[in-house]
């Protein structure tokens, strides 16, 4: 692989940029690898790219039904942010956004992490309650976050009305190095670093069935010929249950349709993410300048990857409230990604009933955030058998009990 | 938009007055079951890419609770039926398999 660098640049710049490399390759598969990863988006490719970084592990095979990126991590609204309540979520959110901090170095692509902080407004006593309680649990868990007066906020985002007739800003819950980062660059980034390690990126080649024997795995069955693997992770978002039933177990998730929208371009405004939980809506400024908006998801099972637009409606008539310069707003465009939401709204990163298979799945509407830190704890769960990270994000904790209540996950109530 | 029909309105009416409420024809297990029973009753759930059938209530309308069975995939709705059943009565069955040939029920 020929690293990026500004020299490149300049020597690409000089030659018609004729000596650029594919990012990645693209071979066909072999019959044999050590690991098998169903599923070529962020997850999945940040835990190939752990298994070969922290173990050594690089007879790895990334297979993806669709392209690379396709799902809901080029479908998200690539905020970055890690203040959760429960201890496991905090460390395990916490790992990733601090890996973020320095992913552009590591991988060598630049992910355009922009850590410009991201505030979660509170606009009923309830919620000052529960985010004051937050702040004081991130303190503990060692996760800057704090707490915000309402002239604070607007001093952060001078465009915010505070005095919204119905849902007023009491203030906000504020974590100064949360942030955004350029979503599909994450995914191109981890599968170019993959690829140089030699792991094979397997695109268009869909998974139809899951091999077994006496209980072991022993590969898969794709529409592109049998692959046999010693050890298979299955990182497939809201398609979890299908791969599930094929391999013999079910899961507690149910697919449903989350969906976000962005506005034509307009000269910068704000700064900072804002998250306004109550109404169910989220609202950044990217780059280009377009407003990224998402909101609540679909309450019943959906596969379609569209959502439906009374959402939108909603979502956008409870932010005019409290941002009324965006009436104006025209919207560009909108779409949708089908989220799996496990019963405590937390996720699962486990092993299953069937041995040497391996779960990563459940991170409903927040998947973007926790990519590098899924990966890590994801790869050392197949490296080792365990990992402090997983740990509580077993399949087996709905068994017994022991949730990771997050139900504001999300940051919208669900 | 999906729009599903009110077997006790008998209304086909918006998603807007409506309120989902999960997977249908769920057997409810008890005290005295055995603790897989009790896990699957809580948590597992089909969660099918296809023919799905699921409880919706009519929260604006009647209030009450009745069935549908839908395609998750395309959002195609082959019926609703009422709530007063432990299976999805035989029409419902027949409209699915008129669409889905080959159709069979997971148990």
């Amino acid at each position: 692989m020929k690293r990026y660098s500004a020299f490149a640049v300049a020597r690409e710049a000089a030659r018609y940029h004729l000596g650029w490399e594919r990012a990645w390759a693209s071979p066909e598969p072999k019959k044999h690898y050590d690991v098998v990863i169903v599923g070529a988006g962020g997850h999945g490719l940040a835990t190939a790219y752990y298994l070969g970084k922290n173990f050594g592990i690089t007879n790895v095979a990334v297979i993806e039904k669709g392209w690379l990126g396709g799902g809901n991590t080029g479908r998200n609204t690539t905020i970055i942010r890690s203040n959760y309540l429960q201890d496991p979520s905090a460390a395990i959110y916490e790992k990733a956004r601090s890996l973020y901090e320095t992913m552009s170095q590591d991988l060598n692509y630049n992910v355009m992490f922009s850590p410009r902080g991201v505030m979660m407004l509170a606009q009923t006593q309830h919620e000052i309650r529960g985010y004051q309680r937050t702040a004081h649990a991130n303190a503990l868990q060692g996760v800057q976050t704090e707490w915000i007066s309402p002239a604070r906020v607007k001093e952060l985002v001078p465009i915010i009305e505070l005095k919204g007739p119905r849902y007023p800003v009491l203030g906000a819950l504020w974590q100064a190095r949360g942030g955004t980062a350029r979503h599909d660059a994450v995914a191109w980034g981890y599968a170019r670093a993959c690829s140089a390690m030699g792991m094979h990126i397997i695109q268009q080649c869909e998974v139809t069935g899951v091999r077994q024997q006496d209980g072991r795995v022993t590969g898969v069955t794709t529409s592109k010929g049998e692959i046999a693997c010693d050890k298979l992770g299955l990182v497939v978002a809201g398609h979890s249950g299908v791969l599930a039933e094929m391999a013999g177990f079910r899961l507690p998730v149910e697919s449903v349709a989350l969906q976000a929208l962005v506005s034509e371009p307009i000269k910068p405004c704000m700064d900072v993410v804002v998250m306004a939980n109550t109404v169910h809506g989220y609202m950044s400024q990217s780059d280009k300048g377009e407003m990224v908006i998402g909101g609540g998801a679909d309450g019943y099972n959906n596969y379609t990857q569209r959502g439906s637009f009374h959402h939108i409606e909603e979502t956008v008539r409870a932010l005019i409230e409290t941002f009324p310069m965006i009436s104006r707003l025209k919207m560009l465009r909108q779409w949708g990604g089908i989220v799996d939401m496990t019963g405590d709204r937390s996720p699962i990163l486990s092993k299953t009933p069937l041995e040497g298979c391996f779960i990563n799945c459940g991170w409903g509407t927040g998947g973007f955030k926790a990519i590098p830190g899924s990966g890590w704890g994801m790869a050392e769960l197949m490296a080792k058998g365990h990992s402090p990270l997983t740990e509580a994000f077993s399949l087996d904790r709905f068994r017994e009990g022991r949730f990771i209540d997050e139900s504001v996950a999300a940051g919208v109530a669900h | 938009m999906l729009t599903l029909h009110c077997p006790y309105c008998d209304v086909q009416t918006d998603e807007t007055e409506l309120t989902p409420g999960g997977e249908a024809h769920l057997t409810r297990h008890g005290p005295g079951s055995d603790d897989d029973a009790f896990h699957d009753y809580l948590f597992s759930r089909a969660n099918p890419r296809g023919v799905h059938f699921e409880r919706w209530r009519h929260g604006y309308g009647c209030g009450k609770w009745f069935l549908a069975a839908r395609d998750t995939r395309t959002l195609e709705v082959f019926g609703t039926y009422e709530a007063q059943t432990t299976e999805p009565p035989d029409h419902i069955l027949a409209a699915i398999r008129d669409k889905r040939p080959g159709w069979t029920r997971a148990s």
